[in-house]
């Protein structure tokens, strides 16, 4: 029997999954791909507490956040796009102009 | 028999442990491999199972969604960005490991043992089988989007005109407008130059 702690669970761990991809990765896209997952892992709670409660408002807010991921990606790809054509790498690292 | 029928009766929890196992593996990969293309591959795989629990929940029009837009979308933008960057083997394969990275893990490690007691503290019913069969369709979320969040759904567009935008904006760097001749052109330029003369004296 799959209770709402299961994808609950399931959720927990693929955000501290996307956490540590954000954190781990020095590529920008990898970066991105983390947060993608993150948002994923918003939207399964948002979407198992609408079947828990019963009401569909969840499942609007899922379709809400990602249609913000898809802007969000896209705008964000963008800006990759413009820091490899000034720095020639997508390391996240070598993007200190403003440093100190 | 007797296996076929308890199979068939546990399968929703088959599904759920098979797809939500898949999902981990493949927000792992993404992790771990060290070759974007690969990572958005493995990234496509994570997607394609959270949109299989969607369809368990009964949110078909979610599942719709999320396989459309992410692995339609968002993934082929991603690999379109990959193949189009050419990034260097020697770029994707340096594996650095800094004192910043220690914590970055303990800090992963801590937000996931955080959400745990919430989790256990959730409650335990959700309804095996919804009471409405159109519940999580296309027609009644639609109902709710278009009714109660219509002035939301309608500011999302602006949000996505706004992405748009900004996305011809960025990738599009120097675009020099031609000079074209307007009256209003004119006659700005005409005031302006009258102004600047009783100012200059």
């Amino acid at each position: 029997m799959i209770t709402l702690q299961e994808y609950l669970t399931v959720a927990a761990l693929l955000f501290s999954l996307g956490l540590l991809i954000v954190l781990f990765r020095n590529n920008a896209i990898s970066i991105l791909m983390g947060i993608e997952l993150m948002l994923n892992a918003a939207n399964i709670n948002f979407v198992a507490f609408s079947q828990s409660l019963g009401g569909l408002a969840g499942q609007v807010f899922a379709l809400f956040v990602i249609v913000a991921a898809a802007a969000e990606a896209a705008v964000a790809i963008a800006i990759i796009v413009l820091m490899y054509q000034n720095l020639g790498t997508t390391d996240v690292e070598k993007a200190k102009n403003l440093n100190g | 028999m007797i296996i076929l029928q308890t199979l068939s009766a546990r399968l929703p929890d088959i599904l759920f442990y098979l797809f939500a196992g898949l999902s981990l593996i493949g927000a792992v990969q993404v992790l771990c491999r060290r070759n974007p293309m690969n990572a958005a591959v493995s990234m496509v795989v994570t997607v394609l199972s959270i949109a299989v629990l969607y369809i368990l929940l009964s949110a078909y029009f979610i599942a719709a969604a999320q396989m459309i837009v992410y692995a339609g979308a968002i993934v082929v933008l991603f690999i379109f960005v990959i193949m189009l960057l050419n990034l260097s083997a020697k770029e994707i394969g340096r594996r650095r490991y800094t004192l910043f990275k220690a914590f970055a893990a303990f800090v992963a490690a801590a937000v996931g043992v955080s959400l745990l007691p919430g989790v256990r503290g959730a409650p335990r019913a959700i309804s095996e089988q919804p009471i409405d069969p159109s519940f999580g369709s296309a027609k009644t979320v639609g109902r709710l989007l278009f009714g109660e969040f219509l002035l939301p759904f309608e500011l999302t567009s602006i949000l996505i005109l706004a992405a748009m935008v900004a996305g011809v904006v960025l990738a599009k760097r120097d675009i020099t407008p031609n000079r074209t001749f307007s009256p209003v052109d004119a006659i700005l330029d005409l005031l302006l130059k009258s102004d600047r003369k009783d100012k200059s004296p």
